[in-house]
């Protein structure tokens, strides 16, 4: 019996140990951040570091779709990042949020490709028999991949591509399965690539006409309204230093 | 080749800690569990071992999602938690605790209640007969003629939660320190196009699991020779 007396102490200790540990201290600004953001939010978070050396920031990166649930489910998230508005829409609708739902930024897609010259490549040529692997966002939850699938429907190839589909688990993603050549072409972000290392090959600005506009929207969480670091954060984004490296990454900055 | 930034030796940190306490939670809570299992004579014993091994026919997605449900601040355990004052368990590094407790478990289990099972009741029942106590039985007797299905589980469990991914990708949300792992890391850096990163983490990783799995084929062999 004693065994089990032992055995019983050892678990209460763990479960303690287990439980002291759950108490969080206030810790870093945690953003949460669209995948279309990788390389363009990086930039900024250094010039803000630059500004203020103390600052302790962690950016995370995923689908705007994915982020909104993390969200809903209790992630730690400061501020919030979204590819398109109506996700921290649905956050403040939820009583999650602590500012209004911004736009910050309208985002661009592009088709891309690492082994064809994407500049010549039209919306129409993704039907074509020579092109056999075309990398989207999952358009459920990316916007990115939402306003791809709604070009290719504009252009009337969405039922001719189908078989060809393959679907990034985020933009950031797509453009990965599109740099390595697993897939041919690829509709990705115009601010991925105009990232130095993938702007070395063209691409072929898509007609914004033929998709909802990608009004990228942000918020401050209702966690991050107790951080003053969260709201000077947000206020840098305004800044036109910050708008700088927003328009190099070909964001187009709203009145 | 190995050249690891901070961010990498965060992940490696947090790894770690992460398998150390897993393997610790669960020889503590296996032991027990795998004693009865060998030696139990309750019908309720294949109930248990289906449910212990459930982890390894399960996507680690299902126990993903489910858990991110239940230790989240709407889910029945994270709710409980908030309403007695503490915080929900869902992207923490508490909570992908839990979830490599039950995703490493049948890699603990399984190797002890064999080990038990070769031992057999007869030396516990002699040592017991000569006046040995519980405590007593299993340092003095169970323990030692059993040491190689103890190191085996424990360092199955360590290395079964350091391949961990799909768990934590769902409950953890890939929080640097806290719940970004060394495999979230490598997702990352692959999907940032930072391939010479990732390239030195896989293959860190690559030789650690051959290392830990040659060390434990040599072990069962030794064992098994010793006829255990």
């Amino acid at each position: 019996m004693s065994l089990f007396t032992k055995y019983g102490q050892l678990i209460a200790l763990l479960a303690l140990a287990l439980f002291t540990t759950t108490l969080h201290a206030s810790g870093p600004l945690r953003i949460a951040a669209a995948s279309d953001l990788r390389y363009a939010l990086n930039d900024i978070v250094d010039l803000y570091r630059e500004a203020r050396p103390e600052a302790n920031i962690e950016v995370i990166y995923g689908s705007s779709g994915k982020m909104t649930t993390q969200i809903i489910n209790g992630a730690p998230y400061d501020v919030f990042f979204s590819a398109d508005i109506s996700f921290p829409e649905k956050l403040q609708a939820e009583g999650l949020t602590t500012t209004e739902p911004s736009v910050y930024a309208i985002g661009r897609i592009v088709i891309w490709s690492n082994t064809l010259d994407a500049a010549s490549l039209t919306l129409e040529d993704l039907a074509s028999d020579a092109i056999t692997r075309i990398a989207i966002a999952q358009p459920d939850h990316a916007p990115y991949g939402l306003r791809a699938k709604e070009a290719m429907q504009a252009a009337g190839v969405w039922e001719a591509v189908q078989s060809k589909m393959v679907f990034g688990e985020n933009i950031a993603h797509t453009a990965q399965m599109t740099e390595s050549g697993a897939a041919q072409v690829g509709i990705i972000a115009l601010s991925l690539a105009s990232f130095p290392e993938l702007a070395t090959h063209n691409h072929h600005l898509i007609d914004n006409a033929l998709h909802n506009p990608l009004t990228q929207g942000y918020v401050v969480t209702r966690r991050g309204g107790q951080k003053s670091e969260a709201m000077a954060f947000a206020e840098f984004m305004a800044t036109e230093q910050a708008h700088n490296v927003m328009t190099r990454y070909g964001f187009v900055i709203p009145e | 080749m190995f050249t690891l930034g901070p961010a990498e030796w965060q992940a490696i940190e947090v790894t770690f800690r992460l398998c150390l306490y897993t393997t610790l939670i669960l020889l503590v809570l296996a032991t027990p569990l795998a004693w009865w299992l060998a030696n139990g004579r309750s019908h309720s014993r294949v109930v248990v071992q289906a449910v212990v091994a459930l982890p390894l026919v399960l996507p680690p997605t299902v126990l993903g999602f489910y858990l991110l449900l239940a230790l989240g601040p709407r889910g029945v355990v994270g709710k409980t938690l908030e309403d007695l004052g503490f915080h929900h368990l869902a992207f923490t590094f508490e909570g992908i605790l839990i979830a490599s407790v039950i995703y490493s478990m049948p890699f603990a289990v399984q190797p002890l209640t064999e080990a038990f099972k070769n031992l057999g009741r007869r030396p516990v029942e002699v040592a017991s007969s000569l006046g040995a106590g519980a405590l007593d039985r299993f340092r003095t007797v169970i323990l030692p003629l059993t040491r190689g299905g103890f190191v085996v589980a424990a360092t199955l469990t360590f290395a079964h939660t350091l391949g961990e991914f799909g768990v934590i990708l769902m409950l953890g949300g890939s929080i640097p320190g806290e719940t970004k792992v060394l495999s979230v890391l490598i997702y990352d850096h692959a999907e940032g196009m930072n391939y010479a990163a990732a390239h030195s983490l896989s293959l860190m990783l690559l030789i650690f699991a051959f290392v830990t799995l040659f060390v434990v084929y040599s072990i069962t062999r030794r064992f098994r020779v010793a006829n255990l």
